[in-house]
């Protein structure tokens, strides 16, 4: 894969360090005008989501790792993997719990996520910013109740649960922002 | 690349802004009779400190190197009996590219017959305060800040003890029995993110650390170099020196520093004779420092990328 020195490192790249895949978040240059060279770097720990704070000495070099993002159709769960498939070969992907995560509950039939590939295999799968799902439950609303803001809980589709309005319903379609959890208004779809 | 990449980086308001403190740097200056001269970004020697790489430029054949400071040539013009003099203008430093740091930068640099390092730092004071307000100017020697800071004096810790609290103030991988080399970690990573928001002038480093400042000895009998830097939020601004007139020894520093730098596997470049024979013909005694415009300016205007204040910054070049 070939490897990058500290000069060369940007947001975004991905390079092994002790053995685990990592997303370089930030890279600081710092000298004293008569002194050794650092780079001050973050990264995070694509296994674990840990982000680390690591000083190199300016001109150390970092292994690349094979991750690399690419864009699948979300197909269907099993119960114990989910099933991704590639656009353009048809190729299928089945990733586990621990790469799939909290994410889990945004990922519905047909959407269109990124799926990151470590080695050949799902290393974790980021939906869209901005999923359309139906409340399957919730309260009806009660007239003038504004003590929780004037929201109450609704579950979707996907099994997810969020803060809606008091007027909206079983039924309705709802769009979320996928980083917040926010209710983000009624989906144009429905 | 994109195609909006010909435009400038920075905005009109801070191209107007660098042009007025390049006014008041001048008027500073001309105020105090200490008078502007142009020396030439290319020459025949490259600097020699391990720690900084020249740009090489071919010439008619021959090889050169973008200055990386004005100092050399400043020196042979204070030789040839000048009088108090400063350059305003570009140096360039190979590798160095970053939030504080450009490959090619604008450097004001000036030297006061007479005078020393304690002397300069208060015109020091007095050049930033005239370009930005400054809540307060502390004033404290390389040991005074170490020891406030970590409880440490760093011209007796061995590099064992350095290593360790360098250790507990960044995630290091690497190894080094230069002292110097920690006590790096240990300003940039632990002392200069406490500095606060004034000016912050430390004096009397390491001698380890001269470069070429002249080095005496201190009320506690501790042989250090006589020379300072000025950090405002902790940001580097200037470094200057009581400088070292002799010839003699700058020959031998010159040298170590070849030596290190072969130790390092670092190119060994031409060192400057001239400046070698023009502090041999006598230098007048005299104190010099150099502040970085650009970090003065991102203070000015509050801007913390310098990239935002270049006209076109190395990417766009």
């Amino acid at each position: 894969m070939g490897t990058y020195s500290t000069n060369e490192f940007r947001s975004g790249m991905k390079v092994m360090l002790d053995g685990e895949p990592c997303a370089i978040l930030d890279n600081e240059f710092v000298k004293p005008g008569k002194g050794q060279a650092f780079n001050r770097v973050k990264l995070r720990n694509l296994n674990s989501g840990r982000v680390w704070e690591r000083t190199f000495k300016s001109g150390e070099s970092l292994e690349a790792a094979d991750v690399m993002d690419h864009d699948m159709e979300y197909l269907y769960t099993d119960g114990e993997f989910w099933h991704f498939m590639e656009p353009n070969t048809f190729e299928q992907h089945q990733a586990d719990s621990k790469a799939v995560g909290d994410n889990a509950k945004w990922l519905k039939e047909q959407d269109k996520v990124v799926v990151t590939l470590y080695n050949g295999a799902p290393l974790a799968v980021t939906p869209p910013n901005h999923v359309d799902l139906e409340i399957v439950d919730t309260d009806p609303g009660v007239k003038g109740d504004t003590a929780n803001g004037g929201t109450k809980p609704a579950t979707l589709s996907t099994g997810a649960v969020v803060k809606v309005p008091l007027f909206l319903s079983i039924g309705d379609v709802v769009r979320v922002d996928t980083r917040t959890g926010e209710y983000q208004g009624r989906s144009k779809e429905s | 690349m994109t195609s909006s990449d010909w435009q400038p980086s920075a905005s009109l308001s801070a191209l107007q802004q660098r042009a007025e403190l390049y006014r008041g740097i001048r008027d500073f200056f001309y105020h105090r009779q200490v008078s502007e001269v142009d020396v030439p970004s290319l020459s025949r020697a490259a600097v020699s400190d391990p720690h900084i790489d020249s740009i090489s430029a071919q010439v008619s054949g021959e090889t050169l190197f973008l200055q990386t400071s004005p100092e050399f040539f400043m020196k042979r013009l204070l030789a040839a009996g000048s009088g108090d003099i400063y350059s305003l203008n570009k140096a360039f430093r190979n590798g160095e590219a970053g939030r504080r740091h450009n490959p090619e930068f604008t450097m004001l640099e000036w030297y006061r017959l007479g005078w020393d390092d304690q002397q300069l730092m208060d015109e020091v004071a007095e050049l930033v305060g005239a370009c930005v307000a400054l809540p307060s100017v502390e004033r404290l020697s390389y040991r005074d800040i170490f020891q406030r800071e970590l409880s440490l004096d760093p011209h007796t810790a061995t590099v064992a003890e350095l290593k360790q609290i360098a250790q507990q103030h960044s995630d290091i991988h690497w190894d080094d029995d230069d002292r110097d080399v920690w006590l790096d970690v240990l300003m940039t990573h632990a002392i200069e993110p406490r500095m606060g928001n004034g000016l912050v002038l430390v004096y009397d480093f390491p001698a380890s650390q001269a470069a070429l400042a002249r080095t005496a000895i201190d009320s506690t009998g501790q042989v250090v170099a006589r020379r300072f830097e000025a950090y405002v939020g902790g940001v580097e601004l200037a470094n200057g020196y009581w400088e070292l007139c002799d010839g003699a020894e700058q020959a031998q520093r010159l040298q170590d520093d070849l030596v290190k730098r072969q130790a390092m596997n670092l190119p060994c470049y031409p060192t400057d004779q001239h400046l070698v024979s023009a502090l041999h013909a006598g230098m007048p005694d005299c104190a010099g420092v150099a502040v970085g415009v650009d970090r003065l300016l991102m203070l000015v205007t509050g801007c913390s990328d310098i990239r935002e204040l270049l006209a076109f910054p190395f990417e766009r070049v």
